[in-house]
């Protein structure tokens, strides 16, 4: 710690002032907690309505790249061109028809989760064996209760481990969306690089991190709760 | 749509295109850049990959540096490198101001997808294929450099393929700490809301990742000794997601 004796004043000095300038900082968790909260929750909305928006986007397509072998190049090749496109290039592009706002951040991310997804997706579809899908059909199962009571719950593992590597992604290139200065803990960082604010930057890179294990976690605990088959099966 | 004229404009004018900050120099440094960043990646990265591919040991530390690669952001990455002392800030060679702290972070960046991959390539080998070698009388190193390497070559490839086309989308994040590359422009072009510009190098940079895309594609095949055995291995594999990491 640095000694401020110079102006008089016995203080303890923080491990955070323009004269120290530490890389971690209890007191600065303490007196900048809302902040913390505020960017954490900004983040997390971001990441959340992203994934939402891509599942609701790739779930349709997987079904008819499923049904439609001829869109099935179409549709994979589309989502992974988008993927080429650097997310720092992807959100200006995408200025123009949606503005300096969150919305620029979501579509942005949403499109980038849609090549994991969408892969994943078709994945489990197909891995579905036909004879379980002909034994539903002979059973007199429709193609609606086909889909969700049998394909569905048989493609979910597949499934859920896209929508894992989809989830811990979408977190961390949440915060490129610090350009439209809608980053989460992507402003934070950018805040403690601009002011050389160590304190700041190394708690926003790891709440990140921790954030990104902690959803992961939430969609394996998910996956444990709704596949109780699987559970049985091995253990 | 207006901006969208302007940014035509922009792409159009000659001038933008040259001297110090144009286009082309901020496009040869990230190209460089990405590039320098990925060779160091290999070097280091896809010696261990194979050799524990190889032995078929370590697939857990394979499998593990992807998934916790993937949640680190690399702009994280990147800020804190930049705020350290060493390398800090400073300007380093052809690669710009804080180009040090750029390289170290797109290197890390990029050894996930080429440890990953160069693993499973090896270990993927056919165990019948690995087998007759043995029987046929060969040394550990012999059946690696003869039969394994070859055989795990196309796949080896386009993780480090994956990695170069990663590595050249993440590179324009470093705009976001000041510095080196295209995405210098982009930030500029925000930050002075001067969007046409920002637009306008997006698009370049988008253009040109498109190119890299296809260049790898086109090596890809180009190292395929063995088309039919590889697209087996590749098949099994589930296909090859890319995944992107803090780009």
């Amino acid at each position: 710690m640095t000694l401020l004796a110079a102006d008089g004043i016995s203080i303890a000095p923080s491990c955070y002032s323009r004269l120290t300038n530490h890389w971690i900082c209890g007191s600065y968790l303490q007196d900048r907690s809302s902040d913390l909260v505020h960017a954490t929750v900004q983040h997390l909305e971001i990441t959340g309505v992203s994934i939402v928006l891509s599942i609701a986007i790739a779930f349709p397509l997987a079904l008819l790249a499923r049904r439609v072998p001829r869109l099935q190049g179409l549709i994979l090749g589309t989502s992974t061109a988008i993927y080429t496109i650097p997310s720092l290039a992807l959100f200006p592009l995408l200025v123009p028809f949606t503005g300096i706002t969150a919305t620029t951040v979501v579509i942005g991310l949403a499109l980038y989760a849609l090549t994991i997804l969408v892969r994943s997706m078709l994945a489990g579809l197909v891995g579905v064996p036909a004879e379980v899908r002909e034994s539903a059909t002979g059973l007199g199962y429709g193609a609606t209760r086909l889909l969700f009571r049998i394909e569905l719950p048989l493609a979910l593992p597949v499934m859920m481990a896209g929508l894992r590597v989809a989830t811990v992604s979408t977190v961390a290139l949440t915060t490129v969306g610090t350009l439209v200065s809608y980053g989460g803990l992507g402003n934070l960082i950018a805040d403690g690089v601009q002011n050389d604010f160590k304190a700041e930057l190394l708690a926003a890179s790891v709440l990140c991190v921790v954030l990104a294990f902690a959803l992961d976690a939430l969609i394996v605990a998910a996956q444990w709760l709704i596949t109780p088959w699987a559970r049985r099966r091995s253990g | 749509m207006r901006v969208l004229r302007e940014t035509w404009d922009y792409l159009t004018t000659w001038s933008h295109w040259h001297g110090a900050d144009g286009i082309w120099t901020l496009l040869v440094q990230q190209l460089l850049l990405s590039v320098t960043a990925l060779a160091v990646a290999v070097l280091i990265g896809l010696p261990i990959a194979l050799w524990l591919g190889h032995l078929g040991r370590g697939g857990f530390v394979a499998i593990n540096t992807s998934n916790i690669g993937r949640a680190v952001p690399t702009f994280a990455l990147l800020a804190i490198l930049v705020t350290l002392d060493h390398p800090g800030v400073a300007t380093f060679g052809p690669y710009g101001r804080a180009g040090l702290a750029t390289l170290i972070a797109l290197s890390l960046f990029a050894l996930p997808p080429i440890i990953t991959n160069g693993y499973v390539a090896v270990d993927e080998v056919a165990d019948e294929i690995k087998e007759s070698a043995r029987g046929m009388g060969m040394t550990g190193g012999q059946r690696f450099l003869r039969v394994e390497l070859p055989l795990a070559l196309p796949l080896v490839v386009s993780g480090v393929r994956l990695a170069l086309v990663q590595v050249w989308a993440t590179a324009t994040i470093a705009a976001l700490v000041a510095g080196p590359g295209l995405g210098s422009l982009i930030t500029e072009g925000f930050y002075r809301t001067d969007y046409p510009k920002g637009i306008a190098a997006a698009i370049v940079v988008a253009v040109v990742a498109f190119l890299l895309e296809l260049l790898g594609a086109a090596a890809e095949r180009a190292v395929d000794p063995v088309r039919r055995a590889a697209r087996e291995t590749t098949t099994r594999k589930g296909g090859r997601t890319p995944v992107n990491v803090g780009g």
